[in-house]
């Protein structure tokens, strides 16, 4: 169980250090997102699921989501395909 | 020098006071004659050639600088901190045995974590509901529609795609999540959960729902008005139900409601409403700031 944790923590550390170091917006949001599930899975095992629960709703789904709006509204998404549209 | 000075003073008594104009044409020639750079000059070639790299070498020093002391001075307090798991540290006071032993008796909670927030420390938790509520109201007032005609143009800019896959996991999920989203909330005095975490969940199954299908799906049942209305109410409920121990000095006033057998679903007095108002404010704030980022309105 403690390697678990271990390995949990480095994940968790590489994630915040790459999450500041990467070029790219939208790369940043979902390493961040990533975070939010680590720590999620962490909170669970410091018994605390209260947190867990809100960890995951909130962090990896709420505010990624508001992120990425607000990156495609300042127009830091590269568009899709233009012949995808309907 | 005394000479000059003093011939100088004869000169400007005597009328000739050209010698004050004097060194500013010879200056002016001077500049002219030798095309010297003014220093402005000079320093704006500086900058166009060395001044991004100075920039970033002073900047990526002075960053590094302030984070080792920002870390030496956390290192240093975390050093000053009791050592971790012993049962002499001030944590284990007797608030926490109070609330681990007498927690279910006087809430009548299972969850100890919702009697905590709910009831012991209700306040807080009413002046975070009232942070969402100021966040959702500044997001409104800064991004709502100011043009007519623009939502449906932002709308335009994100209109599904008819996303097949999309589509078809949230018809399967979405009503799952709306399910597990009243569970937590209707639960929260009974199992890990509450208000927070529910509202969160419903909040994000409606965004699911709205990105998958369009806005014009869930338009029909959250209209600008009943958003307003239902954070309103669930608000003003919180206050009203927590704001008569603040009036009555809360000193030792026992709740009218009484707190039921700890285990069902109808109990903790008030911890069960007090869950659904915040899970309300909390799903309309979620959901609203989804409308209001993609098209700008409700």
């Amino acid at each position: 169980m403690v390697t678990y944790e271990i390995i949990l923590l480095i994940f968790l550390i590489v994630c915040a250090v790459t999450a500041c170091l990467a070029k790219n917006l939208l790369s940043t949001v979902i390493i961040f997102m990533s975070y939010s599930s680590v720590m999620c899975v962490i909170w669970l095992l410091l018994r605390s699921p209260d947190l867990a629960i809100t960890e995951a709703a909130v962090g990896a789904g709420v505010t990624s989501i508001l992120f990425f709006i607000t990156l495609k509204n300042v127009k830091q998404l590269k568009e899709e395909d233009e012949t995808d549209d309907v | 020098m005394f000479k000059k000075l003093f011939s100088k003073i004869n000169r400007f008594v005597d009328g000739d006071v050209s010698f004050e104009i004097k060194p500013k044409e010879t200056k002016q020639r001077r500049v002219s004659d030798h095309r010297e750079k003014t220093v402005a000059a000079r320093y704006t070639a500086w900058h166009d050639k060395y001044g991004y790299k100075t920039f970033r070498g002073v900047y990526i020093t002075i960053s590094c600088v302030i984070a080792i002391c920002v870390i030496a001075v956390l290192l240093y307090t975390v050093s000053y901190l009791p050592p971790y798991g012993e049962a002499a540290n001030p944590v284990n006071n007797e608030v926490t045995e109070r609330y681990l032993e007498k927690g279910m008796e006087e809430t009548g909670a299972v969850n100890i974590v919702a009697g905590v927030i709910l009831d012991y420390r209700a306040f807080d938790t009413f002046g975070e509901s009232c942070v969402l509520f100021a966040a959702s109201c500044s997001v409104m007032m800064l991004l709502s529609k100011s043009k007519k005609g623009k939502g449906e143009e932002m709308l335009l800019n994100y209109n599904p795609k008819r996303d097949p896959v999309l589509r078809s996991l949230a018809k399967v999920l979405v009503p799952f999540n709306l399910m597990l989203g009243v569970y937590v909330v209707l639960n929260g005095h009974l199992s890990p959960g509450g208000g927070f975490s529910g509202g969160a969940i419903m909040g994000a199954s409606l965004i699911l729902w709205s990105s998958a299908f369009g806005y014009r799906k869930v338009k029909p049942v959250f209209t600008e008005k009943r958003v307003k209305i239902i954070t309103f109410v669930s608000l003003s409920f919180y206050a009203v139900a927590k704001g008569y121990s603040f009036f009555t000095g809360a000193n030792h006033l026992h709740s009218i409601i009484s707190p039921g057998v700890p285990g069902r679903i109808i109990s903790a007095g008030l911890i069960l409403p007090l869950n659904i108002a915040v899970g309300c404010v909390v799903t309309m704030t979620m959901y609203s700031f989804y409308a209001l980022f993609t098209r700008e309105e409700i």
